[in-house]
């Protein structure tokens, strides 16, 4: 496995490539552990009362308080801590407003939570202190086995209630934590709620995994994996844990990126000799490529409107951020503030594109404004990689160093708070925002 | 095909330094790395100093002229000593972001191409590597153009394409941890691995 291609198991199994359980393993991952590393001077005083409880709860966090994190988490919010509230109510007209605006709060969160025969029922309302005014009113329940799930569902509406944005606290992240040990190496692509928690490893190798990248339903990861001495590219069905090895071609093939309607990949394949970008369609296999050029072109991204997209090309002597309009438009350069810029990750509005900047031998995450051109680096630490955007725009996944060893880092979009995600153990890495699921 | 390892590679490397009409027009193309695969091929045709002398040599040996074999010999058998000490070194370096091979690596990977071109039924496995910073898709497209470079080079000196299989593990396989200018320099590498 080693050092050794085994080609004619790659060609067997080209078509067709299901799972064996030697590498799918359905098992509880290392969460990542939420430290709060930076706070925003802007964000939003909101207080989220513990909630009232009747009935066996689940063990672990209580729902508001994984709401409560949540809304710390997006950097736009300051949650008052309990202990400092004057009183706990739970529901709207136990709430004293004065007592509010005397704390200073703008916003309050009231709620009880019931077991009734394993399903969690939650009550909950959103009061704006200053207009004495109820912004929600609602009930949601599910599963006793789910209440992270019914508080990241409280935690969408209170978010898109205040913000008007929709919220992303649904939604999932793929990372791949490396743990290294005398014997080698310990690949795990896994997937986790967006707080770090839930973690369920999905492939383990001894061998490289990079680059995994969220289907637009988020049932399906693509990534790319040296499982068989070289890279190819699978696509892993999340729920069967079925895997077809999609792209494995002599080269590479590499940075997968979905289609707006799932049906294509691009990738980065050098088949033809070096490193060009490729359109696949994945019910046929059939290739278009996309790049033509004897320098490095990778790292593809679709753009907000599906038709364009963005890539790192080094054909100006240094990787560079390109888009093309079209498959078929010209490619024009986006970036020239500094000598690298790479791994581009456009945001959902199509105002933005970020990307990996070198500053100063630092490696920083950085975005361009594509309306006027304006590059703002958005991060100090020096080892930044992996920017991945929220499906909102809010907020910012990358890997970055921490004591030696990598960690995920959560920021706002335009800068601001940071929250760093370090694994349990060893390094995690490649960091990947699901889309929302409606 | 007669020829051994070892002498092709002397032959290469010290063609200049030997006298004598003993073969070394073909080899002399490949020295600069620059001479097409034909330079190769037609060094495999032609016969070996050994050869020749033992050929040419037979009927009329005198005690000098053997004193001149063995000092050949001698020479020859320290040449295949210092190319077979070439040929341990496996691993070259490079520099940030480039896959332009050093001028000190150039000598080396001539042995390796002449061995290589010896040896059909030797293969190499070229595996390009890259330091830490940086993209981990981008450094993967940099190790491949760090591989493939040597790759072209292997093969312009002679080694067959068929021989050579290249991989790139990006920055996902480091030398040595650490993050120091020094860690990152010896992390920027091809290796050449023979099975």
């Amino acid at each position: 496995m080693k050092n050794r291609v085994n080609r004619s198991a790659g060609r067997l199994s080209l078509l067709m490539f299901v799972m064996a359980s030697l590498f799918v393993v359905p098992a509880t991952g290392n969460e990542l552990l939420i430290r709060i590393t930076e706070g925003a001077d802007s964000a939003i005083p909101v207080s989220v009362v513990p909630f009232a409880e009747s009935g066996q709860m689940p063990e672990g966090d209580k729902v508001s308080r994984i709401i409560q994190n949540n809304l710390q988490m997006s950097g736009e919010f300051a949650p008052l801590p309990p202990e400092q509230m004057l009183s706990l109510p739970s529901k709207g007209s136990d709430v004293y407003f004065r007592d509010w605006r005397l704390l200073g709060q703008r916003y309050v969160l009231v709620g009880q939570v019931s077991n009734s025969g394993g399903t969690l029922r939650a009550q909950y309302e959103l009061y704006d202190v200053s207009q004495e005014k109820r912004l929600v009113g609602a009930t949601a329940s599910a599963p006793v086995s789910a209440s992270r799930s019914l508080a990241h569902h409280i935690s969408d509406r209170v978010y898109e209630a205040i913000t008007g944005v929709e919220g992303a606290f649904s939604t999932k992240l793929a990372y791949v934590t490396l743990e290294r040990n005398a014997d080698g190496a310990i690949y795990r692509l896994q997937v986790s709620d967006v707080d770090g928690k839930r973690a369920r490893v999905r492939l383990e190798s001894d061998e490289p995994i990079l680059s995994p990248a969220w289907s637009p339903d988020a049932k399906k990861l693509a990534y790319v994996s040296f499982e068989t001495g070289k890279p190819a590219v699978y696509v892993h069905e999340l729920e069967s844990g079925n895997r077809e090895r999609v792209a494995d071609f002599p080269g590479l093939n590499s940075a997968p990126a979905w289609s707006e309607d799932g049906r294509s990949l691009l990738m980065t394949l050098s088949k033809d000799g070096n490193a060009e970008i490729y359109r696949m369609n994945l019910a046929t296999r059939d290739l278009s490529r996309l790049t033509n050029h004897w320098s490095i072109d990778t790292e593809p991204s679709y753009d907000h409107t599906g038709r364009g997209f963005f890539f790192t090309s080094d054909r100006s002597g240094g990787p560079q951020i390109y888009h093309k309009a079209s498959e078929e438009a010209e490619p024009r350069r986006i970036t020239f503030g500094s000598r690298y810029n790479a791994r581009p990750r456009p945001g959902p509005s199509g105002r933005y594109v970020y990307y990996v900047h070198q500053r100063d031998r630092a490696f920083h995450i950085a975005r361009t404004n594509l309306e006027s051109g304006a590059e703002t680096v958005l991060t100090r630490s020096e080892s930044d990689e992996s920017p991945s955007v929220s499906p909102n725009g809010r907020m910012l996944i990358y890997a970055t160093k921490s004591g030696g060893e990598s960690v995920l880092t959560v920021i706002a979009a335009d800068g601001g708070a940071a929250y760093s995600l370090p694994a349990s153990r060893g390094d995690v890495r490649e960091p990947a925002w699901s889309p929302i699921v409606r | 095909m007669k020829l051994t390892a070892s002498k092709n590679v002397v032959a290469l490397i010290f063609s200049f330094a030997l006298v004598a009409g003993c073969s070394s027009t073909g080899e002399t193309t490949g020295e600069d790395g620059m001479g097409a695969g034909s330079g190769s091929g037609s060094g495999q045709d032609q016969q070996s100093g050994g050869t020749v002398f033992g050929g040419d040599d037979g009927s009329s040996v005198s005690s000098s002229e053997m004193t001149e074999q063995q000092r050949q010999e001698a020479e020859t058998r320290a040449q295949e000593a210092e190319a077979e000490a070439m040929r341990s070194i496996t691993t070259f370096y490079f520099d940030f972001d480039t896959s332009e091979i050093k001028q000190e690596a150039r000598d080396v990977l001539v042995a390796h191409a002449r061995y290589l071109a010896a040896n059909p039924g030797q293969n190499v496995r070229i595996e390009g590597h890259a330091d830490e910073r940086g993209t981990s898709e981008y450094n993967l497209a940099l190790g491949e153009r760090r591989a493939n470079a040597v790759q072209r080079f292997l093969v312009v000196n002679g080694t067959s394409r068929g021989q050579t299989e290249t991989v790139s593990y990006g920055e996902e396989k480091p030398a040595v941890m650490g993050s120091s200018e020094s860690d990152w320099a010896q992390n920027r590498r091809v290796e050449l691995i023979f099975d």
